[in-house]
């Protein structure tokens, strides 16, 4: 008598695609997945804990090591939620500073994503491509402020280092040269019938589950929301420059796809009025005082990562220490839809949607 | 312990001060009587504990005091006590006076226990709802057209020392609402209803802060450890938490 | 080589059939080294790096340092695997991948053994590999291995049935399955060398031998993103060794029979360049073939195992067998050589 059985396969923590260390218990009946179970905290560090004995200048480099393929955005949603609680000011430079840093971190996070999305689907050289590319903007990150990865720039009141000489120009041939390059990526991989075969259509939810699951950034996006937070909740100096926000339709791969490509573009066409309008002098810090004590009180502050949305909640008691330090981080929340979208599908099906959905584990576990 | 109070009684009459969580003070305040510092981590005794809950329920008594004030509407009138001028009415208190005057209605009449403007978040109207009717105010601001906060954008669980706060953020997308609901429970068995039916979002979030602080999610369709393995023992991210291993 | 076949079979022959063997061995174990050295090579510079560089003047030797690197290594079986079939598995992928090259014509005078029915022993023995793929995947005692095997299984047996049919048309033209009659009959001008008359044949030919030698963009089987590295990731040392010779080996042999069946063999591409030795020609087309197939390699996507069978049964052989019908007509109203 023939029976089939179900197979309870354990895709990760080591995995070449779960983008860090990430357990999905899947039960399989042939190749379709009947039922997912993520499992993390592999990489659960203990952040906010640490957070509640240290001061917020001390904590700044821990926010760059959650969501480790943006620091800039973790750094920036840190300092601004203090900055807002104190009610300091920010020069006009810094300001200028850190837009640019944050777009074009923005920018090297979905060429990370580009390529690593597209190894996965089983195109080599895309990767290549990207981080070649990315390379550029880490080596004009690492002029600015020594490091490539982990950055611990901003500080609560303005950034650390001011751009050295010739750095805005190197950016600005960066965004010439990066127009063109996203062409040819458009040429090379948009169009390939094997490319799309594999995306469209896959991993498809509708705005309103979107907006019950609390998803952000491109994710949200693709079904046709247009919600970002640096046009309807506007920080720093976004509202200064003009640009749009590329909105899907269907709510599936290939939308959140096409939608994180255009956000490239938009993120250089902010870069180039940024760039025009850079201020020739001015600090890169405010009036802060020496020791950083926000007065007692609540806040929540987000921004738009190039996840979604990033968002820090701090409860201060008036010390030097937060009380209470929550990151509200967007992998975390987008990665809950995983389950409800796995069932029913292939296996190989599993890795673009998850790939999809774009997430970093260091901020998953935070 | 009245010295925590920095609305002294007279103020109440004067109804339009809205009471503010992040009314700044003086930086060399000391701390609640005799409070361990936070260098310390020694358990509190009997009367610590009950000198920090009659602090905070003289602080509940008078914010209430001013809610009551501001839900009924009274005039900024510079009534009372010759302290510092009456600050001008937030833009969004008309936002927080509606949405206390909606609950009372359509849940309960004491469902708000205080709600203020939080300043420097942007005037974020705040409210501090009963616990036992979080589902019925959920499911309110969800679906009722005033309120129509269909996104969570962020839960968080804190330990206050005298009880465990779950604060929810809300968002109204279209038109860019922001609401700010916390639940109150105690320290010993803290238990807050679960929103997972109403939000999908609260799912992994309720998950972590039952993980990290403890809080137990009734009505929650999974309610398991999620960053932690699976047998540890205790809650990591309370303020008492003593790791098994301390000298790792 | 032919004439030893035709004599009774005595230690002298046999001798002879061992050092021919041999060398067709020594041949392949060369190319498949610069092979390997030369995909790394070509897909390092489309992604705009140098593939290895190192070991070896230009990192020549790089192969030989990998091989040795596996056949040092430690031989583990996995604790619960089968150990027969284990063992057995990479053996059996790769003699036959050896075995199919007994058939191939180089130039007029240079062949192993000249078969009648040279095509279909080619077709026969290929097969053969499938088989070891399941096993390998089925013995290692490992879900991700198992998957990978039944797929490549699902995969190897979809695809044989269109390589088949496309050269179907070849043989009705020709009226030969034997290796060199259809060489034989595209001399002339490159225009009568079969990828012309046949080109569907061809289009359906080349996708299904990619397809066949499990290669990029049909390597579900190996898919390492997905199932990492699939129906051999237990396998490590000499025995991975194996089954990446096979593959290599089965390169070879296709690059050979494309050549062969539909870009001429040794023939030149005008008769006036015949003064070029068609040895010469044959291995220039035989390194285009496997160029083309780096190529892909480096530039396709990965399809999915559903959409693989779908191109398989729903476009491929509908294809092919258009292909027979067109060129039964063409016969008809052209005549054989048409």
């Amino acid at each position: 008598m023939i029976r089939t059985e179900e197979l309870l396969l354990n895709v990760g923590p080591q995995h070449p695609s779960t983008h860090g260390v990430f357990r999905i218990i899947v039960k399989l009946d042939g190749e379709i997945i009947t039922e997912a179970t993520p499992v993390m905290g592999y990489l659960h560090r203990g952040t906010e804990k640490l957070a509640e004995n240290l001061n917020y200048t001390q904590i700044i480099p821990y926010t760059d090591r959650m969501d480790y393929v943006s620091a800039m955005t973790n750094n920036y949603v840190l300092c601004h939620a203090v900055e807002k609680l104190m009610g300091l000011e920010v020069p006009e430079r810094a300001e200028f500073l850190r837009l640019i840093v944050m777009e074009l971190q923005r920018i090297a996070s979905h060429l990370v994503w580009w390529g690593t999305y597209l190894l996965d689907i089983g195109a080599l050289s895309p990767f290549l491509f990207a981080f070649s590319d990315r390379e550029t903007i880490l080596n004009l990150f690492n002029e600015l402020c020594g490091a490539r990865l982990t950055y611990n720039y901003m500080r609560v009141g303005g950034v650390k280092w001011d751009a050295p000489e010739g750095w805005i120009d190197k950016v600005k041939n960066f965004v010439r040269h990066m127009h063109g390059k996203l062409d040819e990526y458009h040429a090379l991989v948009t169009g390939n019938e094997i490319f799309l075969s594999r995306i469209k259509g896959i991993g498809k939810y509708d705005a309103d589950t979107a907006i019950a699951y609390g998803l952000s950034g491109a994710n949200l996006r693709c079904t046709g929301v247009k919600w970002d937070l640096r046009k309807n909740e506007p920080y720093c100096i976004y509202d200064r420059f003009e640009f749009d926000v590329p909105v899907g339709q269907n709510g599936d791969c290939y939308d959140r796809y096409m939608v994180r490509l255009e956000e490239i573009r938009q993120s250089l066409r902010i870069l180039e009025q940024a760039l025009e309008q850079f201020p020739e002098g001015g600090e890169t810090m405010g009036k802060v005082p020496r020791v950083i004590r926000p007065p007692e009180g609540e806040i929540y502050v987000r921004i738009e990562s190039p996840r979604g949305e990033i968002g820090c909640y701090i409860v201060s008691k008036g010390k030097a220490e937060p009380y209470r330090l929550k990151f509200r981080r967007p992998s975390f929340v987008n990665l809950q839809i995983l389950p409800k979208l796995l069932i029913g599908e292939n296996m190989t099906n599993l890795i673009t949607i998850l790939g999809g959905i774009d997430i970093v584990l260091g901020e998953v576990d935070c | 312990m009245s010295e925590e109070e920095n609305k002294p009684g007279e103020t109440k009459p004067e109804a339009a001060e809205p009471a503010e969580a992040a009314s700044p003070r003086p930086a060399g305040e000391p701390p609640e009587g005799g409070a361990p510092a936070a260098s310390e981590r020694r358990p509190l005794t009997e009367e610590e504990k009950a000198a920090r809950r009659q602090a905070a329920a003289e602080r509940a008594a008078a914010r209430a005091g001013a809610a009551r004030g501001a839900a009924s509407g009274g005039a900024a009138g510079d009534a009372g006590g010759p302290e510092a001028p009456p600050k001008p009415p937030s833009p969004n208190q008309p936002l927080l006076d509606r949405a206390v005057q909606l609950l009372r209605e359509q849940i309960a009449e004491d469902a708000v226990v205080e709600a203020w403007i939080n300043e420097p978040n942007d005037h974020l109207p705040t409210l501090v709802l009963k616990g036992e009717y979080w589902p019925q105010a959920a499911r309110l601001f969800r679906d009722h057209a005033e309120f129509g906060c269909r996104y969570l954008r962020n839960m968080a669980g804190v330990d206050c020392e005298t009880h465990m706060e779950v604060v929810y953020h809300l968002l109204n997308m279209d038109t860019g609402r922001n609401y700010c609901v916390k639940i109150r429970t105690d320290r010993d068995r803290p238990s807050v209803p679960s929103a997972t039916p109403v939000w999908e979002t609260a799912n992994w979030n309720e998950r972590e802060i039952y993980d990290l602080l403890g809080v137990d999610f009734p009505g929650h369709p999974d309610l398991r450890r999620i960053m932690m393995p699976d047998d540890w023992v205790g809650h990591p991210l309370r303020k008492d938490y003593v790791p098994l291993d301390p000298e790792v | 080589m032919q004439h030893y076949w035709d004599r009774p079979l005595t230690w002298g022959t046999a001798g002879i059939f061992a050092l021919g063997a041999v060398a067709v061995l020594a041949v392949v174990i060369v190319f498949v080294t610069y092979a390997i050295y030369f995909e790394r090579k070509v897909i390092g510079w489309m992604q705009f790096r140098k593939g290895p560089n190192r070991v070896g003047p230009f990192g020549l030797l790089q192969t030989v340092a990998d091989v040795a690197k596996l056949l040092l290594k430690e031989d583990t079986i996995p604790a619960k695997a089968d150990r027969a079939l284990f063992v057995l598995a990479p053996a059996l992928a790769f003699i036959p991948s050896f075995l199919v090259l007994a058939v191939i014509p180089y130039t007029r005078h240079l062949q192993f053994a000249d078969l009648n029915v040279g095509f279909l022993y080619y077709i026969a023995l290929s097969g053969v590999s499938t088989i070891a793929i399941v096993i390998g995947g089925w013995s290692s005692n490992n879900k991700y291995a198992l998957l990978g095997g039944m797929r490549s299984a699902a995969q190897m047996i979809s695809y044989e049935v269109p390589l088949v049919m496309s050269v179907v048309g070849i043989a009705m033209m020709t009226g030969s399955l034997n290796l060199r009659d259809i060489v034989e009959a595209q001399q002339g001008y490159f225009w009568h060398w079969n990828f012309l008359p046949q080109i569907v044949g061809f289009a359906v030919f080349v996708v299904a031998a990619v397809s066949e030698l499990n290669r990029t963009p049909f390597d579900l089987p190996e898919a390492e993103s997905e199932l990492v590295a699939g129906y051999h990731v237990e396998y490590s040392g000499f025995r991975f060794a194996f089954f990446m010779l096979a593959e290599y080996v089965y390169m070879y042999a296709i690059a050979c029979l494309t050549t062969i069946l539909f870009l001429g063999g040794w023939n030149p591409p005008i008769p006036q360049l015949d003064f070029i030795p068609g040895l010469i020609w044959f291995i220039l087309k035989f390194l285009l073939v496997v160029f083309f197939l780096f190529w892909i390699r480096a530039t396709f996507p990965r399809l999915r195992v559903d959409q693989l069978m779908g191109l398989a049964w729903k476009v491929l052989l509908p294809l092919a067998i258009l292909n027979i019908f067109l060129t039964a007509a063409g016969m008809e109203i052209f005549g054989a050589r048409g």
